[in-house]
């Protein structure tokens, strides 16, 4: 059934932190490669050597410039997006054939693919673009926060998380129950003040942004200016009899 | 947004196929025999054939069944359900009029409410969404139940009611469009509440993601049309509205009331076409559009 579920029993996702991601794509080629190999559809890559490549990927790393409302230099952001499990996900509820769905168990919003018609309306109700049709299999892709291996007890216990978050080497994307106060990222986002994309779009995001913390300021002199004052102004020894003689000839 | 053909013509053929199978509902005109073999066949054609280019835009038409169960959420699968409504109702009042000469009239009203039923679900598909604000707006449902309505009284032959009614349309649209941009334009959703970073400072997209585009691109973030927006506004009044009241206020001939009908028809594919092409999803912010 497409309608939501007014209950989860855990509200699993992701935090993301702006502060911390370096731009460096490992989390997409980690997601790529798991969700390619495993659960549902491969993600195809299309004309992938060709002059118009395009492919699925369930996350994506944007590059954002801000210029700072009090001055200074702008400041630059890597911005990873994926399917933010939306409390009030407005894919699953266009869904006309009920592939789309949100588990009560742990909130995660997937897509049953062997239902999927492949209509692309849940893409067009989704504002963050967390939804992509796959270009070889025609059915919808989305972010399952790599259901599995979180559950997956074949796995060892440190790579029970999603491929994203397992894979990042600055730590910047954290997973775990955001419905329970007392978890890692409850705590991660309460105290760095973790946000809402969109929230006027009325979706209640799971997932949360944990903003740049506030850049020191560059001071206006250099304080190592006192000790780098230059030492020798005439050259002496040999480099002064070279320096007299090269003047005398020129 | 992309303006697939498929779906495009869809909105068009069945909008106008509704619209008529809306008037012959209403007993407008009360036809019998071959003459009423003629008209719910083209009703029919029109209708159907919109469905059937619709499915064409499914990546798995052969599960196109599916989307029946979903009514109670999805306003896609309503409009599956009142489609297929509209059609069985409509199609017992027709073979009962064309093979018995017998015309129920309550069946008849029955088979009309469905059929505008179906476009109004085909409409509030694009009303109810949030991300894309020209759509999230009054006018979807409004102008696709006037257009058919309008659409459906031309192809019937009413001429003396289609005539003032198109004047209505052609002013109803216009406003449309202005309250449209409005809409747009005071939206408040914009890349600082997309990446949050507004609270810093002015956003600007550095890098996309790659640098070729994507299913999200190319679906979502379409440009192509918006620069040609105010001329195709231009034509599609002049072809849905201006051609045909000019054709109608001649004297009668029925190739006249043909080319109306078909300068209406291309009217209100580019009305569509724009309706796609002008039509921004939210999602573009991210990149940088």
């Amino acid at each position: 059934m497409t309608s939501l579920p007014t209950h989860t029993e855990k509200t699993l996702g992701l935090v993301i932190d702006l502060d911390t991601c370096v731009g460096c794509h490992a989390c997409v080629t980690a997601c790529k490669g798991w969700n390619t190999e495993n659960y549902g559809a491969p993600l195809a890559d299309s004309d992938a050597y060709g002059a118009e490549p395009v492919g699925s990927f369930l996350n994506r790393i944007h590059s954002y410039e801000v210029e700072p409302d009090t001055g200074g230099p702008a400041q630059l952001f890597h911005f990873p997006k994926s399917c933010l499990h939306c409390a009030d996900a407005p894919c699953v509820t266009v869904c006309p054939t009920g592939a789309s769905y949100k588990r009560v168990e742990d909130g995660i919003v997937l897509v049953n693919e062997s239902d999927c018609i492949g209509c692309g309306l849940c893409a067009w109700a989704c504002p963050y673009g967390a939804r992509e049709l796959d270009p070889s299999e025609k059915v919808m892709k989305k972010c399952t926060l790599c259901v599995d291996r979180i559950y997956n007890e074949n796995l060892p216990e440190e790579d029970r998380q999603p491929a994203c978050v397992r894979t990042c080497p600055t730590g910047a994307r954290h997973f775990g129950d955001l419905s329970d106060p007392e978890s890692d990222v409850s705590k991660l986002v309460a105290e760095r003040g973790g946000f809402d994309l969109m929230p006027e779009q009325g979706t209640a995001p799971v997932n949360k942004y944990l903003p740049p913390r506030i850049k020191d300021e560059v001071p206006e002199f250099d304080i190592l200016a006192p000790y780098l004052e230059p030492v020798a102004e005439e050259a002496a020894g040999f480099l002064g009899w070279l320096d007299k003689t090269l003047e005398r000839i020129g | 947004m992309h303006p697939a053909p498929s779906i495009i013509m869809f909105s068009t053929l069945s909008g106008l196929g509704f619209g008529l199978l809306t008037m012959l509902g209403l007993g407008l005109p009360d036809v019998s025999g071959w003459v009423a073999f003629i008209f719910f066949a083209v009703g029919f054609a029109l209708a159907g054939g919109g469905l059937i280019s619709a499915t064409f835009h499914l990546g798995h038409p052969e599960r196109a069944l599916k989307s029946f169960s979903q009514w109670r959420s999805s306003w896609l699968s309503r409009e599956a359900w009142a489609a297929a409504a509209a059609m069985a109702v409509m199609g017992i009042y027709a073979a009962l009029i064309i093979f018995t000469d017998t015309r129920i009239a309550i069946l008849g009203w029955i088979g009309a409410a469905l059929s505008l039923l179906t476009v109004f679900t085909t409409s509030m598909i694009y009303t109810q969404l949030k991300t894309v604000p020209r759509w999230n707006h009054w006018s979807p449902p409004v102008l696709f139940m006037a257009y058919a309505i309008v659409g459906g009284l031309l192809m019937a032959g009413q001429v003396s009611v289609a005539t003032p009614l198109l004047v209505a349309l052609g002013v109803l649209q216009v406003f449309a469009w202005v309250d449209q941009d409005r809409k747009e334009a005071a939206s408040d959703t914009s890349l600082a509440t997309a990446t949050g970073l507004g609270t810093i400072g002015t956003v600007r997209a550095f890098e996309s993601p790659h640098t070729g585009g994507n299913y999200l691109t190319h679906e979502m973030a379409f440009r192509v049309g918006r620069k040609h927006a105010q001329t195709l506004k231009i034509i599609s009044i002049i072809l849905a509205v201006v051609v045909p009241v000019v054709l109608l206020l001649l004297p009668f001939y029925h190739v006249f009331a043909l080319l109306a009908v078909v300068s209406h028809f291309a009217g209100v594919a580019a009305q569509r076409w724009l309706f796609f092409a002008e039509a921004k999803h939210v999602v573009s912010l991210y990149y940088g559009r």
